[in-house]
């Protein structure tokens, strides 16, 4: 009776620290650096996921993200900005830029081609 | 303090050992030798410390290599000068702007933006103003500079000094804006101006650094390096899978000896049976557990989070039933080893990837396409030298030759030759298309029969090629509404499905029947391996890359995912008449002769009149005689009475030409024709009244006539159910001639060009989902006020903002295509949907065991395996399935 107990209360801790890891912990933020050129400007290293996976950018000036795909793993060999139209293939190993001018303020995913990596942009 | 060019030290100036002055400047040296050293070749340490200064700066902030430069130039006052390609200048008053804009900067002496030849010649102080401040003032003005931009690949570079001083060789290069080599890659990537330098002169810049340029590849290359990499692990993916499907077999005979009673008995040893799974579970599975702990990091799940968990399970509990039976003993169940779940589970998987890898490679397949067809090099004549340059060099103006057999590199209009063009590969048309000087020829297209010149009139990303591409890569990127709940399901699916699977583990050890821990185990492994959301992910997007890209081969552009699913919702469709449903320009269709004279001698007469008009139905005329092979004389005495008709003499006879007024005016009387030309005006044509010599002759009728495959397109939007309406600006007699031909019951007429819109309101407003189809240029606000614009595009102009579809070319067969293909996609989406939800909705209880209690079925970790990998790859084949539709 007892390990039963013990089972399910490690279950149940284990449950709830699962979804507070993949949920609710707090994610790093990065702000886009904004160049002489105009342009707001995020090195994203692509290697099972984005890192940083959290961006802040200002409204009404072009992002320019440089995508580092740094894997041949299938999964992500594209990002998806499902807000602006953008489906870009990333190539193994390069730097692939993707660019807008993000209007709206507000928060913005982005994902791999089947959306289990994912990513936010936040439009201040 | 400065620096001992010589030696490096730091000198201070009032206690050098020695100064020099070299050019106008002094400098300072620590000892006599280093002074010695320096007067002998002053340049030598002048140019290293150059390079030094550039050095330390790198980026943005680099004033010091300006003043590099500019001491290169050997004189601190010496203007120089720049032309700037700007793009996106629309008016006059742009290029002032831009001008102004340039001529703020501090440095520059004088700017002037020239509209006509969209370029910005710029003066200026090479030591204050770097290129890059013109291209970033241009850009704050809100307009782009055109920059070429070329990966070069060098041979042996292979250390970081090597990059620094290829890259400082190119940024000397007047002309280069900017340029980054890459170590790794051995790749120089370039950005420069092409009316300032060219690739040879950028090849010479490097080669004087002393390494060698290659060859340029096709501009795929990347995309091969890519490819080779791909296939190779596509091959090692495959060994692996051959391996441990030969582990997988023996661990699954040792497994379950007593089906197999004739396998040797220490196979079904644990620990012979642990030490074949161990491989299988952490070689052949590493890229699991390495994509698993990549996704964990950044607080990901995904699908190898659950494979490798699940795995694991099933491999740990083994290895400790091996280890540790008394264990299991004590608490009264019999130690079992479950190596076999985990081995095949793997093996499995890994065969599923390497279908579904195969799978997905040929989705993207008419992306990968078009971007092939692009030509590699040019032959164009400059200062009357032919001359083979690389694509990226073409500028708009450039004389391009052609020869037969080669692929036309860029857009342009022919000047000189004549040849057959085909142009199946953009258009989808499939005879070839006859080119004559002013035609225009489209880049990519294959020449077939003879040699001409062309004029470039659009390169680079303005191709129609170029555009096309990008239009098929945003519509791929882009995404159906109806995909929207799988999204969402997906981002929370791996995380939930663990938690389900802890639940299930915890629900079967509590309450489950006996042997518990095994049954809970299994179990919870059965519900991690099946609950893969990559079914669901793959839905949508293979479709509709798969249906767009058809469809751009077929010369129909669709937007994207959005547009594909509101094409299959329409039901009613509005033609444009001029131009869409007909052919926009009149043609002779009848020719009524009175009794005196011949069809071919009023033609020739009429013809030959007709030669010094500019009246575009004495242009239809002229054709037709041509057509016919009739010689043409010149008029004389040629004279054009307004609102009436022409009058002329030709080979000696006076000829009028027009209508019943302008025969009447002249006293001929026409009144036995007078019933066909009211007969041939009911038809919505026009007719034309003709007399020789002051006698009544005939008539020739003359009309716009719909294209040759109207009629059929729209018996088959009937069928397909849809409405077809004609919208126009023409009286309702003309008008309803025309679609009485056509087939289409119900005409707008009389519709003003700007009520067009309100015409496709009102439709809408009575609840109908419309499809407007007209021109992309005169008809854009009704395209876009309708749920569907469809634009029929000709030749280059590709680029149709206000379209949801954009055809080709002018067949309206395509039409039909595009919605045909919505339909199509749409299925194929919802059957893909379907069986992913069902797949996973059911899949998860039933792994979990709910089915047991009463059926007593549970769900062996093995076969959901098998059934996991299977269904992403029946998913993306279902998907593959559209690329077989005939269209």
């Amino acid at each position: 009776m007892l390990e039963k107990l013990v089972m399910t209360v490690l279950g149940l801790l284990l449950i709830v620290l699962v979804n507070w890891y993949f949920f609710f912990s707090k994610r790093r933020l990065t702000s886009a650096q904004i160049r002489q050129t105009g342009i707001q400007e995020v090195k994203i290293t692509v290697k099972g996921g984005y890192d940083p996976d959290v961006i802040v950018v200002k409204k009404g000036i072009p992002v320019r993200l440089n995508f580092y795909r740094d894997e041949t793993a299938d999964c992500s060999d594209t990002v998806v900005f499902g807000d602006f139209n953008v489906r870009k293939p990333l190539l193994a190993f390069q730097t692939t830029s993707v660019e807008f001018t993000p209007e709206k303020e507000g928060e913005y995913v982005f994902t791999c081609g089947m959306g289990m990596l994912r990513g936010k942009l936040i439009v201040r | 303090m400065a620096k001992d060019l010589v030696c490096g030290m730091d000198v201070n100036e009032r206690e050098a050992a020695g100064t020099s002055t070299y050019r106008d400047k002094t400098y300072y040296f620590c000892s006599a030798a280093c002074k010695k050293k320096f007067d002998e070749h002053p340049e030598v340490y002048i140019k290293s410390d150059e390079g030094d200064s550039e050095e330390d700066e790198e980026g943005e902030s680099a004033p010091e290599e300006t003043q590099g430069r500019g001491e290169k130039k050997e004189s601190e006052q010496k203007l120089e000068r720049m032309d700037l390609p700007i793009v996106g200048m629309s008016c006059a008053s742009c290029a002032s702007t831009i001008q102004r804009s340039l001529g703020s900067l501090k440095g520059v002496a004088k700017a002037n933006v020239n509209f006509a030849t969209s370029k910005a010649t710029v003066l200026f102080e090479p030591q204050l103003v770097k290129p890059e401040d013109f291209i970033s003032s241009v850009k704050k003005s809100g307009y782009e500079v055109g920059i070429a931009s070329l990966e070069i690949p060098i041979q042996g570079i292979e250390c970081a000094s090597c990059v620094q001083k290829i890259e400082k060789a190119l940024l000397l290069t007047s002309g280069v804006i900017n340029a980054s080599v890459n170590l790794a890659m051995g790749k120089a990537k370039v950005e420069y101006l092409p009316a300032e330098t060219s690739f040879v002169e950028i090849k010479k810049s490097i080669e004087s650094t002393g390494y060698k340029v290659l060859e340029i590849g096709p501009k795929g290359e990347i995309e091969d390096v890519e490819r080779v990499v791909r296939e190779r692990e596509y091959r090692k993916l495959k060994m692996k899978f051959l391996l441990g499907a030969i582990l997988g077999l023996l661990i699954f005979l040792g497994s379950t000896r007593n089906w197999f009673p004739w396998v040797p008995s220490f196979l079904s040893n644990f620990y012979v049976l642990w030490a074949l799974a161990t491989p299988v579970q952490f070689w052949i599975g590493w890229q699991f557990y390495k994509g698993a702990w990549g996704a964990f990091k950044h607080r990901n799940a995904d699908m190898n989070t659950l494979i490798a968990v699940g795995t694991s399970a099933a491999y740990l509990y083994s290895v400790t039933a091996t280890l540790f039976p008394f264990f299991f003993k004590k608490g009264g169940v019999r130690p079992e080893v479950y190596f076999d779940t985990s081995a095949l589970i793997i093996v499995l998987i890994l065969l599923g990837r390497l279908l579904e890898a195969r799978a997905k490679g040929q989705t993207s397949e008419a992306i990968k396409k078009l971007m092939g067809l692009q030509a590699k090099t040019a032959r164009v004549i400059r200062n009357g030298i032919e001359q083979d340059i690389p694509m990226e060099e073409v500028l708009v103006g450039d004389l391009v030759l052609v020869r037969p057999g080669e692929k036309i590199p860029v857009d342009g209009v022919v000047k000189e030759g004549k040849s057959a063009v085909d142009e199946s590969m953009i258009t989808g048309e499939s005879i070839p298309v006859k080119k004559e000087p002013k035609d225009e020829v489209i880049g990519a297209t294959i020449n077939k029969t003879g040699s001409f010149k062309f004029q470039a009139t659009k390169v680079g990303k303005d191709t129609a090629l170029a555009q096309i591409i990008k239009l098929v890569q945003d519509a791929q990127g882009s995404k159906a509404p109806i995909q929207r709940l799988a999204d969402v399901i997906s981002g929370y699916f791996v995380p939930i499905v663990i938690s389900i699977a802890i639940a299930t583990f915890i629900i079967w050890f509590n309450f489950g029947p006996s042997p518990a821990l095994t049954f809970a185990l299994l179990n919870f492994v059965a519900v991690m391996i099946i609950a893969c959301p990559c079914a669901l992910g793959l839905a949508t997007p293979t479709a509709v890359m798969v249906g767009t890209g058809k469809g751009a081969e077929k010369g129909i552009l669709i937007k994207g995912g959005e547009s594909l699913e509101t094409a299959h919702k329409l039901d009613t469709i509005v033609f444009d008449k001029t131009g869409t449903l007909t052919k926009g320009e009149p043609e002779v269709t009848d020719i009524v002769t009175t009794n005196s004279f011949a069809e071919d001698d009023i033609l020739k007469y009429t013809a030959s009149a007709e030669r010094a008009s500019e009246h575009p139905l004495g242009e239809a005329i002229i054709k037709r005689a041509r057509e016919k092979k009739l010689e043409l004389q010149d008029p004389k005495e040629f004279m054009a009475i307004e609102g009436h008709g022409i009058e002329a003499r030709v080979d000696g006879r006076s000829i009028l030409l027009g209508n019943k007024k302008m025969m009447k005016k002249r006293e001929v009387d026409v009144s036995g024709l007078e019933a066909k030309a009211e007969e041939l005006a009911g038809d919505g044509k026009t007719p034309i009244y003709v007399s020789l010599g002051g006698e009544a002759a005939g008539l020739i009728a003359v009309a716009d006539t719909l294209k040759e495959n109207s009629v059929q397109a729209v018996r088959r939007l009937k069928e397909l159910k849809l409405e077809v309406i004609m919208l126009t600006g023409d009286n309702r007699k003309t008008a309803e001639a025309i679609a009485r031909k056509a087939g289409i019951e119900r005409v707008l007429a009389e519709v003003l060009p700007e009520d067009k819109v309100h015409e496709i309101k009102s439709l809408q407003s009575g609840g109908r989902r419309v499809a407007m189809v007209g021109d992309g240029i005169n008809d854009a606000p009704a395209l876009a006020q309708a749920d569907i614009g469809i634009a029929i595009g000709s030749g280059t102009d590709v680029a149709m903002e206000a379209s949801d579809i954009t055809l080709i070319k002018g067949d309206l067969r395509g039409v039909v295509s595009a919605i045909e293909l919505s339909k199509r996609t749409i299925r194929v989406i919802k059957q893909n949907l379907f069986w992913a939800f069902f797949y996973n909705t059911a899949g998860i209880p039933i792994a979990a065991g709910v089915l047991y209690p009463i059926f007593g079925i549970l769900l062996n970790p093995i076969f959901a395996s098998a059934a996991m990998a299977f269904s992403s790859v029946s998913v993306v084949s279902n998907s593959l399935r559209l690329r077989r539709t005939k269209l």
